[in-house]
């Protein structure tokens, strides 16, 4: 009988790993995946909404477009995961049994962590990048301020970014002289990692952004049109946009399989689960000191599948482990943008803000759909 | 009077800002004057803790390393009046 490989969340790290168990398992795995909406969704993309380079729609698609027909899909949330009995209770009360599972849940934002910023902006989310672009249409001046409420985030570069594309928008709607961009920064540089900050912080000097150091934001007072932080400073705004608290999903922290942030503990190379066995987890889901984003969940998920078929085959855990590899793009406006690699071995290089980054990130956006899900891309 | 330890924080294995990050939210929840030392592994958050006192006024008295473990002792502090 084959055994049973059980996939929960429908992300990229879930996607990649159930089509490469699927394909190489040879018939000796059947994968399922339990996805609570069945829709996967490109977050990347979300920035390029929020500044009205991209529809909502044209980052969706159904997750069985992606998945191998050999994977089943089951569409519904998944509530409760007891890891001694192997098995997975679903919202409808249905169970599913497994030999080995793969957390994929992700990460969530609560924005209503934060208190007095329900209504702050945000473009972590699909829905709030859309809100957002329409608020910055109908912006006709004023002072937006972009601050981080929460760490660890996804995507670290993506509020450095965002103040770049805002800056380029607001010169094309012809009211940047009427405006001014503030980014407040956790640390006292632009961007945790030192070598890219040096890069990036001379290009927000020359656009005339304001970088406020060491600013965590603790909470905000939307009647005054302020926001506060843990160091003691308030920021005046007209529009607010704030990076919101993460924590992973409510099925990790009601099973008890994560740490009080709902993050899951797993050996940093292996990602298996520190203290169940069979139990695997992939990308934002867990708690490795390591970027959250879908590039980290695209490189470990080679080395997840191969665990999982090993482990299904019976055979000794494969000698290539996930080495902490990271890279991203990071875009710089005017058409530029630089990438940021390194591993747990390598620190982080960025090369010069060109344009063949920026078009390397708008052709990797668009042949996505196409390469990252069935793992065509090592 | 010599201020005892009020709160130790274990932050090893985090990386920067988390460290600095939860040190700022501890902070909150002691009063002026009082010490709280922290453990944390990330090399990086010998340059971001000193430059973290200096900004926040909150002075940084003892900072070392033992074993790869780096040891910060921070006091929150005083309220200008």
């Amino acid at each position: 009988m084959a055994a049973e490989v059980l996939i929960l969340g429908g992300g990229v790290g879930g996607t990649i790993v159930a089509n490469l168990v699927a394909k190489q398992s040879s018939g000796k795995a059947h994968v399922t995946v339990v996805d609570a909406t069945g829709i996967h969704v490109y977050q990347p993309g979300f920035l390029y909404v929020a500044v009205g380079q991209e529809r909502p729609a044209a980052l969706q698609r159904p997750e069985t477009s992606l998945l191998r027909d050999d994977v089943s899909l089951v569409v519904e949330r998944a509530v409760r995961v007891d890891p001694v009995t192997r098995k997975v209770l679903l919202e409808s009360g249905r169970t599913l049994g497994y030999d080995h599972l793969l957390l994929a849940t992700g990460s969530r934002t609560v924005m209503d962590e934060v208190p007095g910023a329900n209504d702050a902006h945000t473009f972590y989310t699909m829905d709030g990048a859309a809100r957002l672009f329409e608020a910055l249409e109908a912006f006709d001046g004023g002072s937006i301020v972009i601050g981080v409420a929460g760490i660890p985030y996804k995507c670290p570069p993506a509020p450095v970014e965002f103040v770049f594309l805002l800056d380029d928008y607001l010169r094309a709607r012809g009211i940047r002289d009427k405006s001014e961009i503030k980014l407040l920064s956790p640390l006292n540089r632009a961007f945790t990692i030192e070598a890219t900050s040096k890069l990036v912080q001379p290009i927000l000097a020359e656009r005339g952004i304001e970088l406020t150091g060491f600013f965590n934001v603790e909470s905000v007072d939307p009647v005054v049109g302020t926001v506060s932080s843990l160091e003691g400073e308030t920021v005046a705004y007209d529009l607010l946009v704030l990076v919101p608290p993460h924590r992973g999903q409510k099925v990790i922290e009601d099973s008890g399989l994560g740490d009080e942030r709902g993050w899951v503990p797993v050996d940093k190379n292996t990602l298996k689960h520190t203290q169940f066995e069979q139990v695997w987890a992939i990308g934002d889901t867990t708690n490795i000191p390591i970027s959250k984003s879908g590039s980290v969940a695209h490189y470990e998920a080679s080395v997840v599948a191969a665990e999982i078929i090993a482990a299904v085959r019976g055979e000794a855990a494969p000698a290539h482990v996930y080495d902490g590899k990271v890279m991203c793009f990071l875009e710089t406006g005017r058409g530029e943008a630089t990438t940021i690699r390194f591993d747990y071995d390598h620190p982080p290089v960025s090369p010069s803000p060109a344009r063949r980054w920026h078009w390397a990130k708008a052709l990797f956006n668009k042949t996505y759909w196409h390469t990252v899900p069935q793992g065509r891309l090592p | 009077m010599e201020a005892t330890i009020a709160l130790s924080l274990d932050l090893k294995g985090l990386s920067c800002p988390i460290p600095i990050v939860k040190t700022a939210m501890a902070m909150k929840q002691l009063a002026p004057g009082q010490l709280v030392e922290v453990f944390a592994t990330d090399p990086g958050s010998v340059p971001d803790f000193k430059a973290w006192s200096k900004t926040t006024g909150n002075p940084l008295i003892e900072s070392g390393e033992e074993g790869g473990v780096f040891r910060f002792l921070l006091k929150k502090k005083e309220v200008v009046r």
